[in-house]
């Protein structure tokens, strides 16, 4: 036979004896298959995480503020041009006026249901709030830097009177500061999980294929005593062992399927608005990719070391 | 032509496998070696294959001292080597029609010669009709039978058979032994490994007898008894 016959006779030979060992041996298949899956839902489930705890992270800087609360006599005009200095600071994302009335509609829309207050407020006779100037900044760690520059006297009136009544940062500021240090612990900690837990579950499955082939070592050894090649005795586990990758590969794309089908309205009202299916839907080319790849790189290079033990007689 | 010269086998433990050994085996020549459990016999096998290194002395197979070979070489050598065992050491998920094309496969032999040669064999050892059943779907004869043809089927050169007799019962040791004789008498060199008596008498062949790592005779034709 020439070479490059001879080539293609072993690749087909290969792949054939890989195929038919995966088939045959139906109870270490199953458990391999298995354990595979485990292993690369918990990579799948390491995408959804980082992406939950991203969007959980977002929303939490959205609900992160400043109000500045201004005195019932300030005038709009004043109001508004602090807005603009304000606004043309890098540091801040966004500056909403809400003008007197409006804080006051809001303020009975919120106590919609409390009598008492609303009837105090009815006997006032005028209107006891202030304008506010709702203010954003692109980081949580800015607010103080805007906190500070609203405590200057840049922020004066045209009389050069501060009509500034209060800033809640520094009611909230604690809080706020909490609220940086659990996300960036959160983040930290979030990483360093799912990859303890990524490690874990693929040391499992290599531990899995290493039994699978402790249990063909005889029939490695007789394939080394009537003179078959490392390659020859080698290949067909890889390859039985990219099955495995492939086809724990697929079923645990479908699993995800159901999984965050099932789980996607429980998703949406947990997470924030976080939709975990529609989530996996969009995402599903590179999710796929992960878990195939992953699948196929544990299953082959599993096999491959494992057997190096085996193949020195 | 097999040549053992001044071998000696001591294993990491400190207990001696073989001790000085030294003999020759000519090519188409049937030998025995016999000799109690523990007297060598399988070791002396192993350093022949290339599985075991000598802690002294050297083995040749026709010039060629057998562990210097590399790796490859030692693949090339060994699928010119048939080899049968006592506990049959079939491969469990492949069928027996499997089980001998596995080995011409690794030879390196065309998809054709392998649909040729392997019913051819079969017949030889008469399997033919077991051809698609697994080795445990066979009674131990027939497993033996299955292990004979893999070992014939490339045409070795040499045979070697450790214990092949061990797991059977008289009739069946009988039928195997003939199969070996047969191999024999078309022109391939025989070694076989056993302590039944039965079969050395049954032979009348060249007898080699081991005890304690050392051989204690060598006749050309003989009966056996220690």
């Amino acid at each position: 036979m020439t070479k490059k016959i001879m080539f293609w006779t072993k690749l087909k030979r290969v792949l054939r004896t890989g195929f038919f060992n995966f088939w045959r041996d139906s109870t270490v298949t199953l458990a391999s298959l298995l354990v595979m899956m485990v292993t690369l839902l918990v990579i799948g489930l390491t995408s959804f995480s980082s992406a939950i705890l991203e969007n959980t992270l977002t929303e939490l800087r959205n609900k992160i503020d400043i109000n500045v609360t201004f005195v019932t006599t300030a005038k709009e005009e004043d109001i508004l041009n602090i807005k603009q200095t304000i606004e043309s600071l890098p540091e801040v994302l966004l500056a909403t006026y809400i003008s007197r009335e409006e804080a006051l509609t809001l303020f009975k829309e919120r106590h919609s249901t409390d009598q008492v207050i609303l009837s105090a407020l009815d006997e006032l006779g005028e209107n006891p709030l202030g304008a506010v100037l709702n203010i954003r900044a692109r980081e949580p760690s800015q607010y103080a830097s805007v906190a500070e520059f609203l405590e200057s006297d840049n922020v004066l009136s045209s009389d050069g009177l501060t009509i500034i009544d209060r800033i809640n940062y520094f009611q909230n500021k604690a809080a706020i500061d909490k609220l940086i240090g659990i996300i960036s612990s959160a983040d930290r900690l979030g990483f360093i999980s799912m990859l303890f837990f990524v490690i874990i579950a693929i040391l499992i499955a290599f531990n899995t294929i290493r039994l699978t082939i402790y249990l063909a070592r005889d029939e490695i050894s007789v394939m080394r005593l009537v003179g078959a090649s490392t390659t020859y005795i080698r290949g067909p586990f890889v390859v039985v062992g990219v099955i495995y990758g492939v086809v724990a590969g697929i079923l645990t794309l479908l699993l995800l399927l159901f999984l965050t089908y099932w789980f996607a309205s429980t998703s949406e009202s947990f997470f924030i608005g976080f939709n975990i299916f529609s989530y996996y839907l969009r995402h599903f080319a590179e999710i796929a990719l992960i878990i195939m790849v992953s699948g196929i790189c544990i299953g082959a290079l599993s096999s491959t070391l494992a057997i190096r033990k085996y193949l020195k007689v | 032509m097999i040549v053992f010269d001044s071998v000696s086998k001591i294993y990491p433990d400190s207990s001696v496998a073989l001790e000085g050994v030294s003999l020759s085996i000519e090519s188409r020549e049937f030998v025995s070696i016999v000799g109690p459990s523990g007297a060598g016999k399988t070791t002396l096998l192993k350093l022949f294959l290339g599985e075991e290194k000598p802690t002294e002395g050297v083995v040749y197979y026709e010039s060629t001292n057998i562990h210097k070979l590399k790796k490859k070489e030692i693949d090339a050598f060994r699928r010119n080597i048939g080899m049968v065992f006592q506990d049959f050491r079939l491969l469990s998920n492949k069928t027996v029609y499997e089980n001998i094309s596995f080995t011409m496969e690794a030879a390196g032999r065309t998809d054709e010669e392998i649909e040729s040669d392997v019913p051819h064999v079969l017949e030889l050892v008469g399997l033919s009709p077991k051809v698609w059943n697994f080795p445990r779907e066979l009674s131990g004869g027939e497993k033996q039978r299955v292990a004979i043809a893999r070992a014939l089927v490339n045409e070795p050169d040499v045979i070697i058979a450790d214990e092949p007799t061990g797991n059977l019962d008289p009739a069946n040791t009988y039928d195997i032994v003939q199969i070996l004789q047969k191999i024999n008498d078309l022109g391939t060199t025989v070694i076989l490994a056993t302590h039944n008596k039965g079969i050395i008498d049954l032979l009348s062949r060249r007898v080699i007898v081991l005890e304690q790592g050392r051989v204690v005779r060598d006749d050309r034709a003989s009966k056996y008894s220690v």
